[in-house]
């Protein structure tokens, strides 16, 4: 009962998306120049938050939504 | 044995696992097609067989440029800047067009919409670029002309006249833009 | 009359990373290097490889009141394919990971999807995992004869979006499921019930859901601020939060720094117990599943060597951590007080883009 609430209420929300077709996107492309900076990228270094995640993932009962792509380690 | 052992089925949480992520497949794909409608539209100022907005921007040294004043040439109006990958990447290109075809009555005319216009214009230096770079830092023409992409190019004939417009650069555009150049200049 | 529309994504950079990473805490040391090379072909197709280097020496807790300390390497591939086909971004990724007792191998596939103008990214994702579990007896991995006793297989199903809200803003929200099955615990950890060792007891099946938020804007010229909430709940009763908060300023074209706090917090696993007075079906003092907090103060500084054609965007980095873990419902049988313990991290390497 509460999982098809769940989907429901998901697919009534993406339809809704659907409707907001009308409104154009308000950052142009020529406008996204702080964007291009490294200050406002999620990763800057794939390789060390790969490892810090690596960190986390042993020694952390929690798992998932990390952000950082990458398989995982598997390790006791 | 008094502890719950919840979820312990293999097959219930599997199952609901999996129909889980068919549901966030569904969402997704609906909010994908739903929102790929709107948006990132092709410029309603910029139309291919209509005359090209008139503008007047400085050149890095400070002279004013007028586009209505250009008619009689082949104009090309490539707008670009020093943060978009794309942009950087096809200047050597536009470069080896402009020198080509400059005495057959063709003029390139690269707007940099960079924040601060010295930047634009010490890449445009570095790079070695022989044509014009203006600079739009307020982006009013960037903002009238619409084009909806980074890099934008337009190509305008000798009347002043809009004939061919490309979106974005990817690798083997400039044989088209050679192609499209070679054919206005003949006209 | 043409009137082309080439947008697509942009592929990643080609670039070079080689790091060598320091973990010290706990009794624990892992040190390595890493190498990441990263080439686009045609460019529609980037390719990247991965190679992952752990020393460990063990003498942490576990293995000190149970054992004796152990010294073992594990050596890690990734192989990555990114495929850009219009506004979207294809990426197979394949990870092993080797040691002499537990092989991991992982296949993944993921799709980025741009719509709205470019301001709205939307990312699905799936991954598949197959570990294989041993044994060492007396310092050597019983893996004669394949001899792997078990396995845990594992599926990840990841969903998340990043939004632009304004040309100094962004914000990004991701949910991931992940549901393993098999052997999910250690043949080496030991559980405690009426204060006598026995064999630890875990479910073989574990289902996990973890929720992310996170915000990433420029607060002042040339500084970004960024702040993280995750909660993750699975099964096993646990549930975490995760909050993380960083800053990032750049001094002059050359440098680069982060400063950021990262605040985790978990309860307990339903059949966690620290000395066990009841006789359960599943039982586990693995600290991993007991009640905790972790407090982590990171700095990172990152220098662009001058004078090489823009071509080459060589840096230098460096970066340190300092981590607390205080543990609530774990005792340091040593002492008899709760378990806590402070690590360093450590993290020098070098990267260009070519």
């Amino acid at each position: 009962m509460r999982r098809a609430i769940a989907t429901f209420s998901l697919l009534a929300a993406s339809l809704l998306l659907g409707a907001c077709s009308s409104i154009e996107p308000w950052v142009k492309p020529y406008e996204r120049e702080r964007l291009a900076d490294p200050i406002l990228q999620w990763q800057r270094h794939a390789l060390a938050d790969k490892h810090r995640e690596h960190i986390h993932a042993v020694r952390e009962g929690a798992r998932g939504a990390t952000g950082v792509q990458g398989g995982g380690c598997g390790c006791n | 044995m008094n502890l719950p052992v919840p979820h312990l089925n293999r097959m219930t949480h599997l199952c609901r696992l999996r129909r889980l992520a068919g549901t966030l497949a569904l969402v997704a794909m609906t909010a994908a097609t739903s929102l790929a409608g709107s948006g990132a539209a092709a410029s309603t100022v910029i139309v291919p067989a209509t005359p090209a907005p008139d503008f007047t921007l400085r050149t890095s040294d400070g002279r004013a440029l007028r586009l209505h004043e250009q008619r009689g040439q082949v104009v090309m109006v490539n707008f670009w800047a020093t943060w978009c990958g794309p942009c950087r990447q096809e200047m050597p290109h536009l470069n080896r067009l402009y020198g080509r075809y400059k005495d057959a009555g063709f003029l390139l005319l690269g707007v940099n919409v960079d924040e601060d216009a010295r930047v634009g214009a010490q890449m445009a230096a570095r790079m070695g670029l022989n044509f014009p770079v203006l600079h739009d830092a307020g982006k009013a023409v960037s903002r009238r002309w619409d084009l909806n992409a980074m890099p934008g190019t337009v190509l305008i004939d000798r009347d002043g006249t809009v004939r061919h417009l490309h979106r974005g650069y990817r690798e083997g555009m400039e044989v088209t833009y050679e192609q499209q150049i070679r054919a206005l200049v003949k006209e | 009359m043409a009137s082309g529309a080439a947008q697509a994504m942009p592929l990643p950079e080609d670039k070079a990373e080689l790091i060598y990473h320091v973990y010290d805490g706990g009794g624990v040391q892992a040190t390595g290097p890493a190498l990441l090379v990263r080439k686009s072909l045609a460019d529609r197709v980037s390719l990247s490889a991965q190679y992952y280097v752990d020393a460990v020496s063990n003498a942490s807790i576990d293995v000190v009141t149970t054992a004796s300390p152990f010294r073992e390497t594990r050596t890690a591939w990734d192989l990555g394919a990114d495929i850009v086909v219009r506004d979207s971004t294809l990426t197979l990724g394949l990870n092993r990971s080797r040691e002499p007792d537990y092989h991991a191998d992982t296949l993944s596939l993921d799709v980025a999807h741009e719509v709205f103008g470019g301001m709205t990214t939307l990312n699905l994702g799936f991954s598949r995992a197959r570990d294989r579990v041993g044994r060492h007896s007396r310092g050597v991995a019983d893996l004669s004869s394949g001899g792997f006793f078990d396995q845990a297989i594992r599926w990840q199903y990841r969903a998340g979006a990043t939004q632009i809200l304004s040309p100094r803003w962004l914000a990004s929200a991701n949910f991931e499921a992940i549901s393993d099955t098999g052997y999910l615990g250690s043949p080496y950890r030991a559980a405690r019930v009426f204060g006598a060792a026995v064999p630890e007891r875990n479910p073989r099946t574990r289902s996990s859901r973890a929720v992310k938020l996170r915000t990433l804007g420029e607060v002042a010229a040339g500084t970004s601020l960024r702040a993280d909430y995750r909660y993750f709940w699975d099964t096993w009763d646990v549930r975490a939060h995760t909050v993380e908060l960083a800053v990032a300023r750049q001094f002059g074209p050359a440098l680069l720094a982060d400063v950021s706090v990262r605040s985790y917090s978990q309860g307990k696993a339903l059949f966690y117990s620290d000395n066990a007075q009841v006789e359960t079906a599943f039982v586990s003092r693995n600290r991993q599943l007991s009640s905790f907090k972790t407090l982590g103060l990171g700095a990172k500084l990152s220098w662009t060597v001058p004078g090489l054609p823009p071509r080459y965007g060589v840096k230098l980095t460096g970066a340190v951590e300092l981590k607390r873990f205080r543990f609530a419902d774990f005792t340091d049988l040593r002492t008899g007080q709760p378990y806590r313990y402070d690590a360093k991290v450590l993290q020098v390497f070098v990267s260009s883009t070519y």
